[in-house]
């Protein structure tokens, strides 16, 4: 076996990935970073970006054919012909549900930050206080004031559009211009505003898309096809971001196809002295050694790996000995809200296509409010006037329906909420001791589900929307609970929280792994609680604290 | 991506995410609504392997673009038979209908073809007058849109219902369950065959281009200017 030497390892190359290695790099460490799927190069390899929506020969749908090959994907949006390749294979890539799991994975360079969402909001003490107060699962080992300095590094950097709106739940940020509100989304939130107060609002959604030039990229062309990759460069990828930047110190190695299968650890030291790695196409493995690992493989992944490593001192792996490692598995919980027509806005329109929509922040048992329920929701929406899919569903056939229906039809508004899910012990994965992929891997078994909580929730995540929509005058006004299984929100956290004691947490407030300090696992792993913002923006926030912190201590000698 | 889309959901994630059922529901031969309930089918159909039938002939290709371009005619712009309608509705069939819906389909051609033999003195719909097809097709759609009012209203009527509970203090189910159901029209062929042909002209180029307006990169938002009552901005893939 050989072996290759390095300051540090980073394992992942997605939104946490990238962002340790351009911070790694840019504070002088050589890096290996190791990606265990293929290269995607930044925009010659967005092979569909620019093409037109008629040269899909099934125009972006689904196939039996991919059905069969995707049965995990098919559950939702992913499975699509217009960005399959981003999305990792069902075949290759197995894990067994001992219940229902909806794991929607990106395994290749950039990973999920080549797909994701965008939306972007910071937590608030609120979220980080909200554990202890209740009672809830362990205390977050951090407050706001420390995150603060790290949301706005993070924030400056990708650029985040946003308006500012002194809201204490959902903290203000060092912005881009905002994506503004269409007049029939203005329209609803000047009625609404007025009625429900100064905590209740619709404001514009935040979003990791330009609205300047910013860093030597493009400001968004408002093509809403940012899924297939932006050729702009103007939504936050670590193509367009961060990967570009820890290449030109010239310190980082980027390693594709290299499966990661374990930390390896030296008992006596006490520390990970690098990773063993398989290569994906000629099954080769390989050990890389390193001062400091930082795991950013995804939040299950990432577990995955300390399950498979240090087994020798303790079997459940390492970070196991506080009896949480895999545990309190949390996602958001969506597909429940309402919608309504708008009247009186027939002579306004729309240019341009906003890959944004507004949003408004938890209320809920906040500010005096107190529920059945713990914890809350924040609602992303949208407005805009039918299109042509409106035809199915109204008579009519032949020329007179065929002009009629190429015009804009009439306005509409709805919105979704997103629910805080608590963490709970009992929510877990595990090695299935049964099941290898084909790579001669264990692969996970995920045993989770909503509970009591979560639906108590979905009552007021469809009541509270109808109740703002009718209240702003909004017609036709219908909830809806599209059902939800967990996973499905592509928002997993947590299997190895950070805390304040080694005994109930994987890591500590500066997410080392208590027991191998040189070890960092910096992704949605770490989450303590869920909260009910999208979490991304905390995960490069945490990694690009965590890597100045093993920068320091590095210089220290402390690790 | 259209304004639709960004209408009934929100984010980016959840605009692609209808914008998904919608063509899914589609592509399921119009098991749901496309419309405003249409994405709340959250559907997860477990479906057997691909077989496919019989491939397509011409001559059916022709006919689907008859059927088509009765429903979506040449007007001030082309119609669907010259975005090749027929075609994209044959594949559409093959690809990604069940084998149940594709027999629906198949039966449904038949079925209009009878139709018209029996009320055109034996002319099947290929040999019969525009007029004459456009009656046929008319009949069908009344029948679909009658069945679609009631089941709007019957959502609408649910939708109510559970407000009205929840005001009333009644517990809510102890599920996450899609507390929706998705509506199964009685006689869908025509209802599959409007809605391919629909998704068939509206994504094609001339469908995209000519009958709606359609700019790769915008470049810019602005999101509320006076209407000029041309026709629709079309959205991304």
């Amino acid at each position: 076996m050989q072996t290759q030497e390095y300051d540090a390892i980073v394992v992942g190359s997605g939104i946490s990935g990238g962002w340790a290695a351009k911070e790694l790099t840019e504070k002088g460490l050589k890096v290996l970073v190791l990606e265990r799927g293929k290269n995607i190069e930044h925009i010659k390899d967005y092979v569909n970006a620019t093409k037109g929506p008629w040269e899909y020969p099934h125009r972006g749908g689904r196939t039996r054919a991919m059905e069969e090959l995707y049965p995990v994907l098919k559950r939702d949006y992913p499975l699509n012909e217009t960005n399959l390749d981003y999305w990792a294979s069902d075949k290759d890539s197995p894990y067994t549900e001992v219940k229902r799991f909806d794991w929607f994975r990106g395994y290749h360079v950039g990973g999920r930050s080549l797909m994701w969402g965008r939306q972007s909001y910071r937590h608030s003490d609120f979220d980080f206080e909200a554990n202890a107060k209740e009672g809830v699962a362990v205390d977050w080992p951090i407050r706001y004031a420390e995150i603060s300095p790290w949301y706005d590094y993070v924030e400056t950097h990708a650029g985040i559009n946003g308006s500012i709106e002194g809201m204490p739940q959902l903290p203000d940020g060092k912005f881009l211009p905002p994506m503004r509100l269409n007049c029939g989304e203005q329209m609803v939130a000047d009625k609404a505003n007025k009625i429900f107060g100064p905590h209740r609002r619709i404001i514009p959604g935040r979003s990791a898309n330009l609205t300047q030039n910013h860093d030597g990229r493009t400001q968004c062309q408002y093509r809403n096809a940012c899924w297939l990759g932006c050729p702009y460069g103007a939504y936050f990828s670590s193509q367009s971001s961060t990967l570009p930047h820890a290449a030109k110190t010239g310190r980082m190695t980027l390693k594709p196809y290299q499966i990661v299968s374990e930390v390896l650890y030296d008992k006596n030291a006490k520390r990970a002295t690098g990773v063993r790695a398989m290569d994906a196409l000629s099954n080769e493995m390989m050990d890389y050694k390193a001062k400091v690992v930082f795991l950013c493989a995804s939040t299950l992944n990432s577990t995955w790996l300390l399950m498979r490593s240090a087994t020798d001192v303790w079997p459940g792996g390492l970070g196991s000995s506080s009896g949480e490692l895999g545990h309190n598995l949390m996602d958001h919980h969506f597909r429940a809200g309402a919608q309504g027509n708008l009247e009186g806005l027939d002579d306004k329109y729309v240019f341009g296509r906003r890959p944004n929509g507004f949003y408004i922040p938890r209320y809920r048992n906040l500010f005096g409010d107190k529920r059945g329920y713990l914890r809350g929701f924040g609602y992303q929406g949208g407005a805009g006037r039918d299109d042509w899919g409106r035809a199915v569903a109204e008579l009519g056939v032949g020329g007179k329906f065929k002009d009629a229906m190429a015009m804009p039809g009439g306005w509409n508004i709805g919105a979704t909420a997103f629910g805080e899910m608590l963490p709970n012990h009992n929510n877990k994965i595990t090695l299935d001791p049964n099941k290898k992929d084909k790579w001669g891997m264990p692969v996970l078994a995920i045993d989770c589900a909503t509970g009591e909580n979560e639906h108590a929730m979905r009552r007021d995540m469809q009541v509270d929307m109808a109740e703002l929509l009718n209240a702003a005058g909004v017609k036709d006004v219908t909830v809806y609970d599209a059902g939800y299984f967990p996973g499905d929100g592509i928002h997993e956290m947590g299997t190895a929280r950070m805390g304040r004691d080694p005994k109930t947490s994987v890591l500590n407030s500066h997410n080392q792994v208590w027991d191998a300090q040189n070890v960092f696992v910096t992704d949605g792993s770490c989450m303590v609680s869920a909260a009910c913002v999208n979490p991304s923006l905390t995960y490069m926030a945490l990694t690009a604290r965590a890597a100045d912190f093993a920068v320091n201590e590095l210089k220290r000698r402390n690790i | 991506m259209t304004d639709k889309d960004t209408a009934v959901l929100d984010t980016p994630e959840m605009i692609t995410r209808r914008q998904a059922v919608l063509r899914v529901s589609a592509l399921l031969g119009g098991a749901a609504l496309i419309g405003s309930t249409a994405w709340i089918t959250g559907c997860n159909t477990e479906k057997p392997a691909a077989t496919g039938g019989e491939a397509f002939t011409n001559d059916d290709v022709a006919y689907l673009d008859e059927i088509a371009d009765t429903i979506l005619p040449t007007t001030s712009t082309p119609g669907a038979k010259a975005a090749k309608t027929g075609a994209f509705m044959a594949l559409m069939v093959r690809d990604t209908y069940s084998p149940e819906d594709e027999k629906i389909f198949r039966d449904g051609m038949k079925a209009l073809d009878k139709a018209s033999k029996d009320k055109n003195g034996g002319k099947s719909f290929m040999q019969a007058t525009p007029e004459q097809r456009l009656a046929l097709l008319e009949a069908l759609d009344k029948e679909q849109f009658d069945y679609n009012t009631k089941q709007r209203a019957e959502a609408k009527k649910k939708s109510d219902a559970f407000l009205t509970e929840r005001q009333q203090g009644k517990p809510e189910p102890q599920s996450t369950q899609a507390t929706q159901i998705v509506d199964q029209p009685p006689n869908k062929y025509f209802r599959m065959m409007k809605e391919l042909a629909l998704l068939g002209y509206f994504t094609s180029e001339i469908g995209m281009t000519q009958a709606q307006r359609y700019v790769e990169a915008p470049g810019r938002y602005d999101p509320c200017i006076p209407y000029d009552g041309k026709p629709a901005w079309a959205g991304h893939a």
